[in-house]
């Protein structure tokens, strides 16, 4: 009887204080969220009344809203597609064939993983800066001048150069991921396809696209958390939302501060269900039967 | 004849691509580290792919002694371990009971912790600031809640606290029982077996956690941008600051100094461990 006690002692202590932590700031400012969307809310320091679905209502012809959801959609989009062709490319050149510096390609596409996404701002800063920028300088070096751009500051293309950033910041680390689940296929099942006469494009359709597939889904669920995060950190210190590169989460940063805190966070239950909702459906339209080794 | 030649002209194709990839993120970064050495002269007037001049040091030392990024530095330094430490000592003890013993309302703990990893600190950094905010008026103090570098680790500590036991209980699971069953069979407490016989068996994974989590506090920048005030932040606010100053002042090579001060300790740790960063993904599979 005493064991017992003490048994629920121990895990109540062990416990305890992880719960409360995690109640405190995680629980309750994500119920917080939710609840203050109904209200109208201003400042932070008054409470606000409630108003039910307004704010949604004003937020669906909010016409920088609708700019920013089209913005995270084409971003979104780009990114996933563009990281996932290269970081499969990639990671079935660096699993599948034999040469030298295997290694040391693996180390040097991991790296734009590690760094701040403030760092990374500052090295897109330098690379897209109109006079002198390494991008521009580059293009005049090889004699194709007529392609320099204001890459963050033409509207036309400014979020094509946030995607492309994104992308530069995503290969590294979705290739080691693919990696992981490549380097696990048993050899004996190339060797027999190699047998049978199958080239190294069907080898790859047949048996490494198939045998990572579910890995594959697991990612494009990270792809749109991950993008949707990392634009609006991206765009909060490179743009502020200006030349029609807003996000949704950087409206719902902007707005909540200057004075219309209800109206944000109905912004943020928005994206929340939006990223929740794209992650599902991509999750069912991609379900295959699962092949097995 | 026709195969061999065909064979080679893939692996050169191999070659180009890989070596096309490791160049665009190699050049910015070599680049920017040259940049920062570079005076305001060198970086307007004279081609962005010249060599400095002349090495400016100097560069580095306005940028630790006039944007302040020395004390940016010690910030970090200060929350990052802070937070680690408490991450640990919190999410330890919770994993292991969570992964080993059975009670009631173990499935609700569960549930709650596995809801959330589903939430990202974007979403509630506002209202956990009000909440904060509030909580000083009501206690009518200032910079104990807010503005406050203890409170910020918590709080860093606290929002890592779902992947950190996910991945630690995970590890727990995979111990064999035999040991504990011997520790308490011979006497052993409870808390003794765990601290003594348990948490040092799961060292792997929590060599993994410390890791990703140096990386994840090291990096943080949005919280940390919004519950401290400018002079209190750490190294990712100093450092975005501090690209806003120099690009009005027109001081590049700062700017740049800046970013090689927030990048190093990265990189340095990154080149000392990348073969268990980039093992360990597999094992946690997560991303911010």
């Amino acid at each position: 009887m005493n064991k017992k006690k003490a048994q629920r002692t121990f895990i109540f202590g062990c416990l305890a204080p992880a719960v409360i932590l995690a109640i405190l700031f995680i629980a309750v400012p994500t119920i917080t969220v939710f609840k203050e969307s109904f209200f109208d809310k201003t400042d932070l320091i008054h409470d606000g009344a409630f108003v039910a679905l307004d704010n949604f209502k004003v937020l669906f012809s909010d016409e920088r809203f609708i700019e920013s959801m089209q913005n995270i959609i084409l971003t979104i989009t780009l990114v996933t597609l563009v990281t996932l062709v290269l970081a499969v490319l990639f990671a079935t050149l660096l699993t599948r064939e034999e040469f030298r510096g295997k290694n040391f390609f693996r180390v040097i596409f991991y790296i734009p993983n590690i760094l701040s996404i403030v760092v990374i701002a500052g090295i897109f800063a330098a690379i897209y800066q109109p006079s002198n920028g390494i991008l521009n300088s580059f293009l005049e070096m090889i004699g194709l001048s007529g392609l320099t751009r204001a890459w963050m500051g033409d509207p036309d293309i400014v979020n094509y150069s946030i995607i492309v950033a994104l992308i530069w910041q995503a290969i590294g680390y979705y290739m080691v991921m693919y990696m992981a689940s490549m380097s696990s296929i048993p050899e004996n099942l190339y060797e027999a396809a190699s047998l049978e006469g199958a080239g190294k494009i069907k080898q790859f359709f047949m048996i490494t696209l198939p045998l990572i597939w579910n890995n594959i889904r697991t990612t494009l669920t990270f792809f749109v958390i991950s993008t949707i995060n990392l634009s609006f950190m991206f765009v909060q210190i490179n743009t502020e939302g200006s030349l029609g590169t807003e996000v949704p989460l950087n409206y719902m940063y902007n707005k909540a501060f200057a004075g219309n805190y209800s109206y944000g966070m109905a912004a943020g239950v928005c994206i929340f269900l939006f990223s929740f909702a794209l992650s599902g459906i991509l999750n069912n339209i991609t379900k295959r039967d699962v092949l097995e080794f | 004849m026709k195969e061999k030649k065909k064979f080679s002209l893939y692996k050169v194709f191999v070659y180009v691509a890989l070596i096309a990839l490791a160049i665009t993120i190699i050049v910015p970064i070599v680049w920017v580290f040259m940049a920062s050495v570079k005076s305001q002269s060198d970086l307007v007037q004279r081609s962005p792919w010249s060599l400095p001049t002349q090495v400016l040091w100097s560069n580095f030392a306005t940028a630790f002694q006039k944007a302040r990024m020395g004390d940016y530095l010690v910030n970090s330094v200060i929350v990052t371990a802070m937070s680690i430490f408490f991450l640990l000592i919190v999410a330890l003890p919770a994993s292991y009971v969570l992964a080993r013993f059975r009670f009631k309302g173990k499935k609700f703990f569960n549930a709650l912790f596995m809801a959330g990893l589903f939430i990202n600190t974007n979403y509630i950094v506002l209202p956990i600031y009000v909440m904060l905010f509030h909580w000083e008026i009501a206690l009518q103090v200032q910079d104990v809640f807010l503005n406050n570098k203890i409170m910020l680790s918590l709080i860093y500590a606290a929002t890592s606290l779902p992947f950190t036991i996910y991945l630690l209980s995970g590890y727990f699971q995979t111990l064999p029982k035999a040991y504990e069953e011997a520790a308490l069979i011979d006497g052993c407490g409870y808390f003794k077996t765990m601290t003594k016989i348990m948490i040092p068996m799961a060292r792997p994974s929590i060599i993994t956690v410390i890791l990703f989590q140096f990386l994840a506090f090291w990096n943080e920048y949005i919280m940390a941008f919004t519950l401290m005030e400018k002079d209190n932040s750490t190294l990712g606010v100093g450092l975005k600051f501090l690209m806003a100053d120099q690009r009005a002042a027109a001081d590049f090579g700062v700017m740049y100094a800046g970013l090689v001060i927030v990048m190093v300790p990265t990189l340095i740790l990154y080149i000392l461990v990348q073969k268990k960063l980039t093992e360990g993904m597999s094992l946690g599979g997560l991303k911010d």
